[in-house]
């Protein structure tokens, strides 16, 4: 729609809807205004200022109405049901990450106050990317999170974390350059890149000759760009050496939040497609996600290193939920937000775990920081450490009634529903697989006998008081995730219901 | 005490939770007595049950998450009564039998103590989902019971045993998210209680998949053949204590299972299963019996042999009348406690001399008197001798199977003999003649903590062998209930005559 440029009144703009993403910008601005102006500061501030950002950015979301599907911003702002949801989603996953900087060891990156902006720029970018339908302000809300998302984990200043920063980018821009060819065929079939308008225009040219062959290659471009963004098979490739390069709470977060915002995006495209009932594109999901799930529980059966390991049981997850978007009904969306925000607290927690015990140089392995030898007996050296880690491995392996189950058997519920009985078989079986590379590390902690250079000032290296409450939040809401999950079934859905999907 | 049941499920977990405090020193008091306690709770809901009243009692309904019908519900009927006091009865005997000098002996009581809650809350559970969740937490502890004290192979037998009953328990899962769902399409709202489901009709194959899928997970925690191959692993590498709840407590969760889910749920694919689910029974019960027959390892001997006991409750339970079906819950209690005896006197052997082998035996009688006669006792308690407990089950399983098949009676039957041969062939081997082994002269005969043990289980052997009435008229009356109940419920003719014929004989 053209917009007269005498005609602009703030009541268009609607700035409301912006609020969010602005605080988070102007937030980081600050963060580096602070720096300007006194330099050598301790990270402390810069965590805590950052957190308290976070909040008021959360308030602002969380006093939005999105029932209306309001839109904002020259129509580019779409705030609805699943928009407002996935940013309180972000945020919160974002206020657990951040506090973990704060080590008792120094590492080097949280030194510098352009983590937290940058760290909030991309926060920023998340939101964009999940509050808009509109394919540009997509591309840009993708770009600007991706692009802080890469210096991030250069800064984490390893030689290893150049390579993955590197490898990131580069699958990141290919992605981009896939996204982007995407976008182009659907403007030429629609004139529009408002996903509404793309959908109507679709299906008013459904019977024309040669349009399946035009859609087959826009939503085949996509999925290719989002099956990179969301590390599905075969364009996972980057993950495992990515999350190897990045600091571990980075690649707890980078398994979570990106992962999130691609799926909302999915959710808005594929889902479109779906329900104009081309239905290859929903064979095509299926297909990737079983063979991302096999694939990859395959791979993580035989990695050496905890963080692999753990890399690919969450690009495994991924495909779990990857399954939702085919399905494509209001119970499989549901699924993909209760599953990612129970996943969000035992998988954070896991990789704090691995944090914890994080050294500066490798002592255990040449080639790896976390390798199963470094857990072995850990019962013996910290019970309560190997506890807690076990809890989080049983609850990602989906044993009960730990949190990430009931995201299990949400989405294989809503998979029997709409019909998928082998798909939920596959998931099931999926999900045993898995069982055995969790448990192994269950096994080392527990029934293998230390080594013995391990002992509790080995393991607890890098711990301090704020990463303790965060495991200790983290543990407590995966195991009394069965007295909440009514309450958050009962949101999320409420959330879904106030969504159209651009129908 | 209309809360006897949350209490008998959670005061265990709670306990266990504590007994991270507790001086490691004092764990094994500490548990003995949490477990008697637990006993004697479970001792008292017999007292309150009313015998003669077949359906649900003390019911416990809490939703939890209502959205998508999971509740906290419990109950107990006649079928499940016993099969909680058994298990109680065994965590405490196992404690009792702990060796006091046990490595970590806090994690094994704080194990044994979760295990337990677990085990309760199977037998108690009215929610398939609650169900469920106890179902797969039991495998956590009882993979920490293997892999910490087992025997050298310990991990791959414990990580095989763990896998193994996840992977059959998550098909099983899908079977139970499935049902919910037809039954939501059938009523509108979303439900996982079991008596609500025991309501639904199912059309013919709806009901042959999830029989399909419910017989993955139960079938391979019984062990039905050919999935047994798990069991032989874990009791060949798991401790004592381990072996005695796997064979007496864990493997019954698979045939209760058949009984509480697929008989009352899915009446017409059950019948229509029947033959094969007799076929691979009765395999099961004379090719285990054959390769017991075989091994040189006592304990080996004694968990096969449990293989093939478990195959005659299998058949009890598709006997589909009241003779088969209340022998074969007569009979999950008699194999926990006679194989949970037969355990732990492989222990007492296995502790003095540190091996297991028949061929380093002999002559033990000689030597160990009140060991040799105990373990004749639950011999010839496992094989099915009259006046002992294992007669009445297996009797009243082969009676109704005897109507049902004549043949497969008597192949069924013909385990009896085999199960002497071998049990006896063991018994020869190992305590009559000569002492062959000099290092076994000096043996001792059993101590007062072996027979706190091990006198109890006697007792009950005899008792319920002589006088089974107070235990088989609940489960009499209960099993009646269940099959009436299948009967109103099944579909077509044929389901309900192979029903009905047994149950007017009955009458």
């Amino acid at each position: 729609m053209f917009i007269d440029p005498k005609s602009i009144t703030m009541d268009v703009l609607n700035l409301t809807t912006l609020m969010p993403m602005l605080i988070a910008i102007v937030g980081g601005l600050i963060i580096l205004t602070i720096d300007l102006i006194k330099e050598h500061i301790h990270k402390s501030l810069y965590v805590m200022l950052t957190i308290l950002i976070l909040i008021i950015d959360l308030g602002a979301t969380l006093g939005l109405t999105y029932g209306a599907n309001e839109k904002g911003f020259f129509d580019v702002i779409l705030m609805d049901g699943i928009a407002v949801l996935s940013q309180v989603i972000i945020l919160v996953a974002s206020i657990l990450f951040i506090p973990l900087a704060l080590t008792s060891k120094r590492f080097h990156e949280y030194s510098y106050p352009e983590f937290f902006a940058l760290f909030l720029f991309m926060i920023a970018g998340f939101q964009f990317m999940v509050s808009s339908d509109n394919l540009i302000l997509i591309f840009i809300g993708i770009e600007t999170a991706s692009l802080s998302l890469y210096t991030l984990i250069a800064l984490h200043n390893r030689h290893n974390s150049f390579e993955a920063a590197v490898k990131y980018f580069t699958m990141g821009a290919l992605a981009a350059a896939f996204f982007s060819m995407g976008v182009a065929v659907f403007y030429g079939i629609s004139g529009s890149l408002e996903l509404y308008q793309i959908a109507d225009a679709i299906q008013t040219r459904m019977a024309e000759p040669g349009i399946m062959i035009l859609l087959l290659g826009g939503a085949g471009l996509l999925l290719t760009a989002f099956a990179f963004k969301l590390s599905l098979f075969p364009f996972h490739t980057w993950a495992p050496d990515v999350y190897e390069g990045a600091s571990a709470p980075l690649a707890g977060y980078m398994s979570i939040v990106p992962k999130l915002a691609a799926f909302v995006v999915s959710m808005r495209i594929f889902e479109m497609f779906i329900s104009l009932n081309i239905e290859w594109v929903q064979t095509m999901i299926i297909a990737l996600a079983v063979i991302t799930m096999t694939i990859s529980n395959l791979m993580a059966l035989v990695q050496e290193d905890v963080k692999r390991m753990l890399a690919y049981s969450s690009i495994s997850h991924a495909g779990f939920v990857m399954v939702a978007i085919a399905l494509a009904t209001e119970k499989a969306n549901v699924g993909v937000f209760l599953y990612y925000a129970l996943f969000m607290f035992t998988n954070l927690g896991a990789f704090a775990m691995l944090w914890v015990s994080r050294h500066k140089s490798r002592i255990h392995h040449a080639r790896y920081d976390h390798p199963y030898e470094k857990f072995s007996g850990m019962i013996r050296i910290m019970p309560m450490g190997a506890v807690v880690m076990a809890l989080f491995m049983l609850s990602l392996a989906g044993v009960p009634p730990f949190s990430v189950f009931w995201g299990k058997i949400y989405l294989m519920s809503a998979t029997v529903d709409a019909g998928y009985i082998w798909l939920a078989i596959v998931m099931g079986l999926n999900s045993a697989l898995a069982a055995y590379y969790y448990l192994k590390l269950i096994v080392y902690m527990f029934l293998k006998a230390p080594i013995s250079e391990t002992n509790q000032e080995t393991v607890y290296y890098n711990v301090s008081k704020p990463l303790l409450t965060i495991l200790g939040f983290t543990v407590f809401v995966t195991v009394a995730s069965v007295f909440y999950v009514n309450p958050l079934i009962q949101y999320i859905t409420m959330m879904v219901k106030a969504t159209n999907f651009g129908m | 005490m209309d809360n006897i049941l949350s209490i008998l499920i959670f005061f265990p977990a709670i306990a266990g939770m504590l007994g991270f405090v507790v001086d490691k020193n004092s764990a094994k008091a500490y548990g003995v007595s949490v477990a008697a306690i637990e006993l004697l709770l479970s001792l008292w809901l017999w007292v309150l049950y009313d015998g003669a009243n077949a359906g649900m009692q003390f019911s416990e309904f809490i939703p939890v998450i209502s959205e998508f019908g999971i509740a906290y519900n419990v109950g107990v009927d006649g079928i499940s009564i016993f099969i909680v006091i058994m298990a109680s009865l065994m965590t405490l005997l196992g404690m009792i039998s702990l060796d006091s000098d046990l490595k970590k002996m806090k994690n094994m009581i704080i194990s044994l103590l979760f295990l337990e809650m677990t085990m309760v809350g199977v037998f108690l559970s009215l929610d398939a989902i609650l169900f469920y969740i106890f179902w797969e937490l039991s495998l956590v502890p009882m993979l920490y019971i293997i892999g910490a004290w087992g025997g050298p192979t310990r991990v791959y037998a414990a990580v095989k045993f763990f896998l193994y009953t996840f992977a059959g328990s998550l098909i099983m899962l899908v079977g139970l998210l499935a049902m919910a769902y037809l039954f939501q399409v059938e009523s509108g709202i979303w439900s996982f209680n079991l008596l609500d489901w025991y309501t639904l009709k199912l059309t013919d194959n709806e009901q042959f998949w999830l029989f399909l899928a419910f017989f993955a997970g139960f079938a391979i925690k019984v062990p039905m053949f050919p999935f047994h191959t798990w069991l032989p692993h874990a009791h060949g590498q798991a401790p004592t204590i381990g072996s005695v709840i796997l064979a007496a407590v864990l493997l019954k969760m698979g045939t209760y299972g058949f009984v509480r889910f697929s008989l009352p749920i899915l009446p017409d694919a059950s019948v229509e299963f029947t033959p094969f689910i007799m076929a691979l029974s009765l395999i099961m019960v004379v090719y285990t019996a054959m390769v017991a027959f075989a091994q040189k390892d006592m304990k080996q001997v004694i968990a096969y042999s449990s293989v093939s006991h478990m195959g005659i409750i299998m058949i009890g339970v598709f006997a589909m009348n009241a003779e088969g079906l209340g022998g074969s819950v007569f009979l999950m209690l008699s194999h926990g406690i006679v194989s949970g005896a037969l355990f732990f006197l492989v222990g007492v052997i296995y502790e003095r001399t540190g091996t297991k082998y028949m061929s380093e035996f002999g002559g033990l009688a000689t030597v160990m008197p009140v060991y040799a006669t105990i373990f004749g006792v639950m011999l010839m308690a496992s094989v099915g001798l009259p006046l002992t407990i294992g007669f009445v089950g297996e009797f009243l399983v082969l009676l109704g199977f005897y109507k049902v098949s004549v043949i497969g009676t008597i192949i069924a039957g013909s385990t009896i003999i085999i199960g002497s041969i071998y049990m006896l062939a063991l018994f020869k081997k190992s305590f009559f003649g000569p002492v062959t082994n000099e290092k076994n002269y000096g043996l001792k005969d059993l101590n007062s903590k072996e027979l706190t043990v091990l006198i109890p289980l006697v007792l009950l052997v005899v008792w319920l062998g002589v006088y089974p009435k107070p235990v088989l008229g609940p489960i009499d009356n209960s099993v009646k209930a269940l099959l009436v109940q299948m009967e109103d419920h099944a579909q077509s003719e044929s389901t309900k005559e192979a029903i009905i014929v047994s149950k007017k004989e009955v009458k």
